[in-house]
């Protein structure tokens, strides 16, 4: 082509092809392990920020992988007494408690029609590794109610294989309604106290209007109660992030 | 009527035998139940030995799991188990299949209830 004055144009090189990587979308979800977030209180802020350098310096050296109440994890422990001086335990995350240093985990399965709980600390030194065999959330943050519900909803098998998960996928939540052995309970599930949407109460209606007698409304609204952690999430993402 | 599941074992609670011994396995019409808890405390953890009442016989046993949580790292199982034993502390069933602590190694007193244990946790 010739340009209006007579020179050859310069070369335009033809435009860039922009590649949108879903990939680099998606690593926007980023987890934060709960035991991280200070509990709301009147402590000295000091006090976790050293016990969140220790936890960091901890998992410098050993890897906690991320999971979720509900996802099943294989924890292999140092043990003086097992024969070979380790033992190793395959069971479905039932409850994440605790903060800082002390947090636990409890781990339930039925071995030989046994149910059988443990419960872990995190950053136990006894712990010698911890992998995640199925990665996926529940409706619920507390599967306590395990314990009253029928065997086959808590048996794993113990060799079981790893199930594949991509890491820029997010967590799968299994959406299983759980069926109860006959009351009597250990604790009354259907009260809205523990707010428990994965069971399938096969109670009448009038006991399950009974429970509502016991529903709190008001607590929804109390603003004394309220604990936004956002903020407080944020910096200590960084804090971890730039420690790791 | 039937009281709650108790956690710990003490005096009346009923047990679950988990051996494979004739006394443990034959039905009766009552569950065995502990009387008396060899401990300065009334209440046996894993480890203690307890008097049972099974059959109409009185017969010493090993308590090898309870429903209370214990310290972190320690099993809690589901249900009050106990391991049928002899005053010398022989244990008179052959074969164990539900899973054993393993912190039952540390004295050495119940080393061969633990060789005819299958599993341990």
């Amino acid at each position: 082509r010739v340009s209006s004055d007579g020179k050859p144009e310069k070369f335009q090189p033809p435009p860039k092809p922009v590649i949108i990587d879903k990939q680099k979308q998606r690593e926007e979800r980023r987890f934060l392990s709960p035991e991280f977030i200070p509990p709301r209180g009147r402590t000295d802020p000091l006090k976790f920020y050293i016990e969140r350098k220790d936890m960091i310096q901890r998992r410098k050296v050993f890897n906690i992988p991320e999971f979720y109440v509900g996802s099943v994890l294989a924890v292999t422990t140092a043990d003086p007494y097992a024969n070979e001086k380790a033992s190793r335990f395959v069971g479905i995350c039932i409850q994440r408690g605790g903060k800082g240093l002390g947090a636990t985990f409890v781990l339930r399965n039925v071995i030989e029609d046994q149910g059988v709980e443990m419960c872990y600390e995190l950053y136990n030194p006894r712990i010698q590794a911890i992998e995640v065999l199925k990665l996926e959330k529940r409706l619920d943050d507390n599967l306590m109610y395990l314990q009253d519900a029928l065997p086959e909803y808590s048996t794993f098998d113990v060799n079981m294989k790893p199930v594949s998960h991509l890491s820029h996928e997010e967590v799968p939540v299994n959406k299983l309604q759980v069926r109860m052995k006959p009351k009597p309970w250990s604790k009354r599930w259907e009260r809205p106290k523990y707010n428990i949407k994965g069971i399938k109460f096969d109670l009448p209606e009038k006991k399950m209007k009974e429970a509502q007698k016991w529903s709190q409304p008001w607590l929804e609204f109390d603003m004394l109660r309220e604990y936004d952690t956002s903020k407080i999430e944020d910096k200590i993402w960084k804090e971890v992030s730039e420690g790791l | 009527s039937i009281t709650g599941a108790c956690r710990a074992i003490q005096k009346l609670t009923r047990v679950r035998v988990v051996d494979n011994s004739a006394l443990g396995n034959t039905p009766y019409h009552r569950p065995p139940k502990c009387i008396h808890v060899y401990n300065k405390t009334g209440v046996g953890k894993v480890g203690d030995t307890i008097l049972l009442a099974i059959k109409g016989e009185k017969k010493k046993a090993l308590i090898v799991g309870h429903k209370m949580p214990g310290p972190t790292m320690t099993p809690r199982f589901d249900s009050n188990n106990v391991v049928l034993i002899e005053d010398n502390g022989n244990p008179v069933g052959t074969r164990i299949k539900t899973p054993i602590p393993y912190m039952l190694r540390r004295k050495g007193e119940f080393s061969k209830v633990l060789a005819i244990a299958r599993n341990f946790v």
